[in-house]
């Protein structure tokens, strides 16, 4: 079975009396090593496809199969813990805490998994995390001492923490310059190489590129299963 | 998520912005420092009144004989007179609640001439060395007279500081030799002013001398006085007692008879005080005198009691009544502050809450569940009630301390209240931290992403 896997996917939005449908039946399977890009115009519907894949939502309807497991449905603490095991988020905004350390901002999911960890041995995972992403030597600076490449590589290396099989980057170049970008962008084909699956929201055609798959959205449904390869023939 | 881990991520997130959380922490800190600056001065003057209420025998109390009952009239106390030096004896020997006790004999309307000068002391009387540590006497000069002077009816005694200026002109009157009733004593020791008594009587117009020496020497010689209570007519227990079948003395040999000082009129004396091994348990000791002399009086269930006791329990509890009404205003004032500083958490926390949104929803995206959420924030409200509980039992015990050197107020620690103080900061932070903390626990986590 593949790691993702949407049946029907259906998500409506109730607006007082109006409903506002945002996914009309969205049929997907994502193989484990994949790297996709999911694009789309604003409004698309993209965004929310996420959410539901990322566990962050919930879909209206439809059957959400995530490594093998109906999570659609799933209770909020489950989720919870699917999103900490794994998933990992790297967000536009890089989103690390402000006035804390590098490496506290990598091991900050780690206080949320079962099985607690010493604290000497989440900092050995934060470093290596750190090590991995190759801002080691910057692991005690705030983040506000980071450019916002560095930043990038923080949260990313907060992604990776937990080992998860999945990455989800939501527009994850969207504050960088051109050459920070492809910096960025080589880290992803990097850990895609190293067997994690990378799912890419991006509306840029340039980022979507790195992808090997490419998901075109509009107005809710998915229009071609196959850009990538299509556009690389 | 560990608590530790928690307690530890709260502290940081107050540290971070240390101006507003010592200004959220002031009204805690002002209402837990009120509360305790006010229980120890409460504790210290509550102590001051308790001392001063032994010096005047708070812990002590007074047996004095019954009255006699004739016809349906009724004589003063001290009409009758039977207490014995045994039952002073047996009341030390078996009631455990009483520490010291001293037989005391009245003499009074004696005339003291010292020279050419003559005074009728207002209070004259003998008792056991104890005495003096029961009704918290000092000395000015000279000493205390011994068990051995009581044994043997030393003539000495001791003055109280009226008696020194009325009959010595202020002078020494250590080893001087005063006549009482055509007997000389010598005076040994001068006792420590006391002033007035709370009835407004001079306590320090007083003589005091062995008991021994008050019933043999002095007052043994008087007949018909009302205190004056040498009886030839019933001396023996058996005899005022007529119970039969009870021997209240143990058969003595002939030996011991023989090695006794024979003293026929020296039978009863008019008062016994004793004291309590503790100032709170005098009423405990009343119970056990009481019963201890009922039982050695002879007394069935249905007769009433030979005898009365008078203690300052009555004062004691007065004083408790009202240090307990003194600490629940104080209580009630510092609730309303202590409310007060819990909005001012609740507001913190809210404004905290908003502003942290984006944090929010990262850490739920990143595996925090609602219950996580919510045990941080109430967590941290709790570690800043805390904080905020320990500076105000810090403060309030340094403004105890001030106004102690300065103002020259007694002071007392009160553990309880740092205890109170501890419990009452951590409830405020539960019970104003909950609602700000379950605010967050239920932000949705992609509307709190995306929060600016």
């Amino acid at each position: 079975m593949a790691l993702i896997e949407l049946e029907n996917i259906v998500k409506t939005y109730f607006l007082g009396e109006m409903d506002v449908p945002v996914l009309k039946g969205i049929n997907l399977s994502i193989e484990r090593g994949e790297y996709v890009a999911l694009m789309g115009a604003s409004g698309s519907g993209k965004s929310t496809l996420m959410n539901i894949l990322g566990c962050l939502d919930r879909p209206t309807g439809g059957k959400y199969f995530f490594d093998g497991e109906e999570i659609g449905q799933a209770s909020g603490d489950r989720r919870a813990m699917v999103r900490n095991q794994k998933i990992g988020f790297v967000f536009q905004s890089f989103n690390l805490l402000p006035r804390t350390s590098a490496l506290e901002n990598v091991i900050m999911p780690l206080s949320y998994t079962a099985g607690n960890l010493s604290m000497a041995e989440r900092r050995k995972r934060g470093l290596a995390a750190l090590a991995e992403v190759g801002i080691s030597d910057r692991a005690g600076h705030q983040p506000s001492q980071l450019s916002g490449g560095q930043q990038q590589r923080v949260a990313i290396a907060r992604a990776l923490i937990n080992r998860p099989p999945v990455i989800f980057a939501d527009e994850p170049t969207g504050n960088l310059d051109t050459h920070t970008s492809l910096e960025v962008m080589d880290m992803f084909s990097k850990l895609n190489s190293e067997g994690i699956t990378v799912i890419l929201v991006t509306h840029s055609a340039d980022i979507a590129r790195y992808a090997k798959r490419t998901i075109c959205m509009s107005d809710g449904q998915i229009v071609s299963g196959i850009f990538g390869e299509e556009a690389s023939k | 998520m560990k608590t530790t881990d928690t307690v530890f991520m709260s502290l940081k997130a107050l540290l971070r912005n240390p101006t507003r959380t010592l200004l959220t922490m002031l009204g805690i800190i002002i209402g837990i420092a009120a509360v305790i600056t006010m229980m120890e001065i409460g504790q210290g003057s509550s102590r001051s009144i308790r001392e001063a209420m032994e010096k005047m025998g708070a812990g002590s109390g007074l047996i004095l004989p019954g009255w006699r009952r004739a016809a349906g009239v009724n004589t003063r106390s001290g009409s009758m007179t039977w207490l014995l030096p045994s039952d002073a004896e047996a009341i030390l020997r078996e009631c455990p609640t009483v520490s010291m006790v001293s037989p005391q004999v009245q003499a009074s309307n004696m005339q003291v001439v010292y020279g050419s000068a003559n005074w009728v002391p207002a209070q004259m009387y003998g008792v056991a060395p104890e005495f003096f540590t029961i009704r918290d006497w000092q000395l000015e000069e000279g000493r205390f007279f011994s068990q051995r002077e009581v044994d043997i009816n030393a003539r000495v005694c001791l003055v109280g500081q009226t008696i020194v200026n009325e009959v010595f002109y202020g002078a020494s009157p250590l080893d001087c030799e005063i006549r009482i009733r055509d007997v000389t004593f010598r005076v040994i020791g001068v006792l420590k002013s006391k002033g007035a008594n709370m009835m407004g009587s001079d306590e320090d117009d007083v003589i005091i001398m062995p008991w021994t020496t008050t019933r043999m020497r002095i007052t043994g010689r008087r007949t018909g006085s009302i205190t004056g209570t040498t009886s030839t007519l019933a001396q023996k227990p058996g005899e005022v007692y007529p119970v039969k079948g009870v021997a209240f003395y143990p058969e003595q040999d002939s030996n011991l008879v023989a090695d006794t000082l024979v003293q026929p009129r020296f039978t009863y004396i008019d008062w016994i005080v004793f004291s309590a091994t503790d100032p709170n348990k005098i009423d405990v000791a009343r119970k056990e005198v009481t019963d201890l002399l009922r039982e050695r009086h002879g007394l069935s269930a249905t007769q009433e009691d030979d005898f009365r006791i008078r203690s300052a329990s009555d004062f004691l509890r007065m004083m408790n009544t009202t240090s307990s009404l003194m600490s629940n205003l104080l209580l009630g004032v510092a609730i309303i502050s202590l409310i007060v500083g819990g909005i001012g958490i609740m507001n913190i926390m809210l404004v905290s809450v908003t502003e942290r949104t984006r944090e929010i929803g990262l850490r739920m995206a990143v595996g925090a569940r609602s219950r996580d959420i919510l045990q941080q924030f109430l967590i941290e409200a709790i570690v800043l009630c805390l904080v905020g509980g320990i500076l105000g039992i810090l403060l309030g015990h340094g403004a105890a301390l001030l106004i102690e050197s300065q103002l020259n107020w007694p002071i007392g620690s009160s553990p309880g209240a740092v205890i109170a103080a501890f419990v009452v900061s951590v409830s405020i932070g539960i019970v104003f931290g909950f609602y700000p903390a379950w605010k967050a626990s239920k932000l949705d986590p992609i509307e709190a992403l995306r929060y600016e």
